[in-house]
């Protein structure tokens, strides 16, 4: 039940035929399947197993080296606080504390409706904008406890819906590229005029 | 000649070979680095950073990890400079910091390469003063192997031999720095048929094996070489007791032979040695109840069954069955008294399940020569279930891409899914299915492109071996050049057939003997360490010949269902009790040694042939196993070689020859019948872990038998109408019995398959040996 749905299967076997090695579609496969459930499911690991011919006990490894894959069920929006040394600087402990305030949990825990993880985590690699966190991996910067409150609430009413996908959606990258969007190579002396992705992706609007 | 390549060692100039690791180099020139990853049988991983040393290749002194960068022309290495110690307790200080330094209570306490090079190169103070890494003490990753994570230093070795020398991926590092610790997968447990090897090969005392645990420090151990005889392998390994017990094996590098790997049926089944179940006194049937008796009443009184049977009716009404699991002087000294001091041509060490005789009069391989061959073809059984090391030897074979395997099989085997070619068949169509390859363009060209080995055994204990004989002749005879590889699988069924142990004129084997002595014509069958009802194919036949031959004489270690009614019972030695040779299915011939004394009143088998020719009025004169070494070097054709000295100045054996003549052994004619679409062909083979004596009485794998079942592809299932688990009705015209049925896409559609001699209903009552196959009917409850 909780392995690969059909949909995801046909998915993930075309994602496996993009590689020389079927081995080398574990990461996709199991970003897919955090996809599809939240989190990373044992027997989403012994289905990925199967498709590219390892073991689960492989697959296993493999995903629990990363942090980023979860295997156990988390909120719809994991709230992760940078704590280390900048963050903790400029007041990350307390915006921890304020955050499990407001949510009632202790960090590492999730909200009984199921909408918040709350993690403390290391550097996330925007120092200069300490304190900062990331909700399922979009930032946001210099955050105090009013612009925190404020940025749960939006969250629990949908309003972020368009730019923070639930847990699981990493990117919203497209599997396959319509052929009136792809782009190939293009020889300096052939450009005359802007990329087509530029307006095809609204930038130069 | 491979190339070398000039480098200094330490000051010294030295010939290193090219493409040799740094660390192998050193070591072959006297020069110990320190290690844990590193293990010469596997790839280089460079995990613990222990063997690093300073090398220069010109651009002054760089501190390098010896293990994973190969010599070059010129090469300063230095493995004693200030920086390189500095560096080696360096590293040690921080292997050590999380280590719990659980030596005294560590059964690698005395073998740890990790205490031994902390002692030697290691900085003697830790100034880590924090509280170490905690884990839940062991933690059983199998029913065999223990796993105690605070004590593993992530070397990667189990990890790695479970994926690449084994090919079972069972266990894998998971997690991430502090926290990284080996696991197998929820509920998967590393139930690898070589899981022992993972202790051997740990430098730590992380792995520990449930039949060791505990059970002696390792200073208190004695040992010596010897040979694994659970199958014809024949691994090298080291016998260890203390006390007189015998506690555990280790395997030994042997070059041609098992590369330093066991199974570990063949590496735990020393517990069965020591088991309370042994036959441990002569025993005498009197009044329908076993009485234990002196030896000399007990070889007094088989030698009166003997010499009642040959004067109701000449010798001929005597028939001495087995041999194959003991030492080639057992099985000379046994054919002997069979042949020359009782006089019956029924001699016979095979049970029905094994290779017709004349077979030895074939080129042999060696195992290094399979292993190495352009192509391996397999008219095998599943040679991982029935003899693993081979198993991995070719399956090597095939990953190094040395050979590529074309398998002809009646059932997917262990390496099916390293085989270039796997072509299925129904039993009794092997010749037409070999023919067709042998046609087919692309298999040609590969049998012409270079060495060819074939490996040849019993496939399918449910059909004669006609076919597959047949087969084979077309094979040999189309790859001119080819080479034959046994799959014999008893321990020393090639030496006892080679010493002498088959029939002589007019004799009968194995089946011919039960059929005639259900016929009462047979009437004292001496049963040397065999038992017909658990091995012979045909139990029905194993059953009316038992019941049949009026007095039974059984050498064994332990009773078995065919020796409980025996009316005498002469109990023998166990191995590590008995020294001798064995001989392995090349033809190798190795030593086997008592380390502990024998159990309760036991003897060796030699002795006990020795003493019943005595009974019988003759001397055959040995006055101990040498003497019988000797004497079969002096007069089996193959032999003239293998002298005890000889065997003993080569660890890794002698390889015997071919022997000049034996009689041709009358294969069953027969040919298959076309199968009735409602029938199913019966396909029986191994498994690795049986009911057999040495996994039944070790109490570590009593329990790892799966247990019969029929198997049948998953559409067969459907078109029975059934579920995989469900019970259901086998029978064809000789029996009925009850099973659960297995959904398994490595059997062919059209065939049922059943694992031989496992708990449950006995699938030997399916089976005719007369017919040339054997098919089956499914019936829902
Ligand atoms: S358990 Fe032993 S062999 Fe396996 S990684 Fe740890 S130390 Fe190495
Ligand atoms: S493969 Fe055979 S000889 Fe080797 S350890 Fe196993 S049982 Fe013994
Ligand atoms: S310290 Fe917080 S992002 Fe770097
Ligand atoms: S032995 Fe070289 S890094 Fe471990």
């Amino acid at each position: 039940m909780t392995r690969l749905n059909d949909a995801n299967q046909v998915l993930a076997r075309e994602i496996i035929g993009r590689y020389p090695k079927a081995r080398s579609a574990t990461i996709p496969l199991l970003h897919v399947a955090q996809q599809q459930n939240g989190y990373i499911t044992q027997e989403a690991i012994a289905h990925i197993a199967e498709l590219v011919g390892a073991t689960s006990a492989e697959v296993l490894g493999t995903c629990t080296f990363y942090e980023m894959f979860k295997m156990h069920p988390v909120g719809k929006y994991l709230i992760n606080i940078c704590t280390t040394m900048s963050c903790a600087l400029m007041g990350a402990e307390q915006l921890v504390t304020h955050a499990e305030q407001r949510l009632g949990i202790k960090a590492g825990g999730t909200t009984p409706d199921g909408l918040f993880t709350l993690e403390r985590v290391e550097c996330q690699a925007a120092c200069t904008e300490a304190p900062c966190l990331q909700a399922n991996y979009r930032y946001r910067y210099r955050v105090n406890a009013a612009q925190l409150d404020q940025f749960l609430d939006d969250l629990a009413e949908g309003q972020l819906d368009a730019e923070i996908p639930a847990h699981g959606v990493v990117a919203r990258v497209r599997q396959s590229i319509p052929v009136d969007r792809a782009v190939s190579v293009v020889a300096p002396d052939d450009v005359h005029e802007a990329p087509v992705w530029m307006p095809l992706s609204g930038t130069t609007a | 000649m491979s190339e070398t390549v000039p480098v200094t060692l330490n000051g010294r100039a030295i010939e290193a070979n090219k493409g040799e690791l740094i660390i192998a180099a050193a070591e072959r020139h006297g020069v110990y680095i320190p290690r844990f990853c590193y293990h010469e049988r596997m790839s280089s991983v460079g995990m613990c950073r222990m063997c690093i040393c300073e090398v220069d290749t010109g651009r002054g002194p760089q501190l390098t990890p010896t293990c994973m960068v190969a010599v070059a022309p010129n090469m300063i290495i230095d493995t004693e400079s200030e920086m390189t110690k500095n560096v080696q307790q360096g590293v040690l200080e921080l292997l050590l910091a999380n280590h719990p330094l659980d030596c005294p209570v560590c059964d690698k306490g005395g073998e740890c390469p990790l205490q031994d090079q902390a002692f030697s190169h290691g900085p003697g103070e830790s100034r880590y003063i924090e509280e170490k890494r905690h884990f839940e003490k062991p933690i059983a990753i199998s029913d065999i192997v223990y796993l105690d994570r605070e004590r593993c230093i992530l070397c990667d070795r189990c990890t790695r031999f479970a994926d690449e020398v084994a090919g079972d991926a069972l266990i894998s590092f998971s997690y991430r720095g502090n926290e990284t610790q080996i696991t197998t997968f929820p509920d998967e447990p590393f139930s690898s048929y070589f899981s022992g090897n993972t202790v051997q090969i740990c430098p730590v005392g992380a792995l520990t094996a449930k039949p060791f645990r505990f059970k002696a420090r390792p200073w208190d151990l004695s040992q010596q070489e010897s040979t694994c005889t659970t199958c014809a392998v024949g691994c090298r390994i080291v016998v260890e007791s203390s006390r007189d017990e015998v506690l555990r094996y280790m395997g030994v590098d042997s070059e041609p032979v098992n590369h330093g790997w066991l199974c570990d049926r063949g590496r735990f089944n020393f517990e069965s040695v020591n088991s309370p179940d042994r036959a441990l006194q002569p025993l005498v049937r009197e009044r329908d109840e076993l009485r234990g008796v002196s030896w000399n009443e007990a070889l007094a009184a088989a030698a009166r069954l003997i010499n009642e049977a040959r004067a109701s009716g000449g010798a001929a009404r005597v028939a001495v069955i087995g041999g194959a699991r003991g030492t080639n002087e057992d099985a000379y000294a046994w054919s002997r008294l069979g042949h020359e001091v009782i006089g019956t041509p029924n001699v016979y060490s095979q049970m029905g399940d094994g290779l017709p005789a004349d077979l030895l009069l074939l080129e042999r391989a060696t195992i290094d020569e399979a292993a190495n061959a352009t192509t391996i073809v397999l008219l095998a059984p599943d040679l991982k279930e029935e003899l693993p090391v081979l198993y991995l030897r070719l399956r090597e074979a095939s990953e190094k891409k040395r050979s590529r395997i074309l398998e002809f099989t009646p059932k997917q085997t262990g390496l099916t899914r390293y085989a270039w070619r796997s072509i299925g068949y129904e039993p009794g169509s092997q010749v037409a299915v070999v023919e067709e390859a042998l046609a087919d363009a692309d298999i040609a060209a590969q049998l012409a492109k270079g060495n060819v080995v074939v490996v040849f055994g019993r496939m399918n204990l449910a059909e004669t071996i006609t076919a597959g004989v047949l087969a084979l002749n077309r094979l040999l005879k189309a790859v001119p050049g080819s080479k034959l590889l046994p799959a014999f699988r008893r321990g020393n069924s090639l030496g006892a057939l080679q010493v002498g142990m088959r029939t002589g004129p007019d004799g009968l084997n194995i089946r011919g003997v039960l059929q005639a002595a259900a016929d009462g014509k047979i009437d004292c069958l001496v049963l040397v360490g065999a038992d017909p009802l658990s091995d012979f194919p045909d139990t029905d036949l194993a059953r009316r010949g038992l019941a049949g031959a009026r007095r039974t004489i059984a050498v064994d270690t332990f009773l078995s269902a065919s020796t409980a009614r025996a009316d005498v019972v002469l109990p023998a030695c166990a191995f590590g009790e008995k020294d001798g040779t064995t001989t392995n299915l090349e033809g190798r011939v190795s030593k086997v040694v008592r380390q502990v004394s024998p159990a309760g009143n036991t003897r060796p088998d030699w002795m006990i042939a020795s003493g019943l020719a005595l009974a019988l009025g003759s001397d055959l004169g040995y006055a101990d196993v040498d003497e019988i070494t000797l004497d079969i070097a002096i007069n089996v054709p193959g032999f003239e070689e293998v002298t005890a000295a000889s065997v003993a100045a080569n660890p890794d054996g002698v390889v015997a020859g071919v022997p000049t003549a034996i009689p041709p052994v009358g294969l069953l004619e027969g040919v298959a019948p076309e199968r009735n679409s409602y029938d199913l062909r019966l396909v029986v083979s191994r498994t690795l872990y049986d009911q057999a004596a040495g996994t039944a009485h070790s109490p570590s794998l009593a329990h790892l038998p799966r247990g019969s079942a029929v198997h049948l592809h998953p559409l067969d299932v459907a078109r029975v109408g059934t579920r995989d688990g469900v019970e259901v009705k086998v029978f064809n015209a000789r029996a009925t019995v009850v099973m659960p049925v297995v959904a398994d896409a490595s059997v062919l559609r059209g065939t049922a398959w059943m694992p031989w001699n496992n708990p449950g209903p006995n699938v030997g009552e399916l089976i005719d040996c007369f017919a040339a196959v054997n098919d089956v009917r499914i019936e829902n409850l």
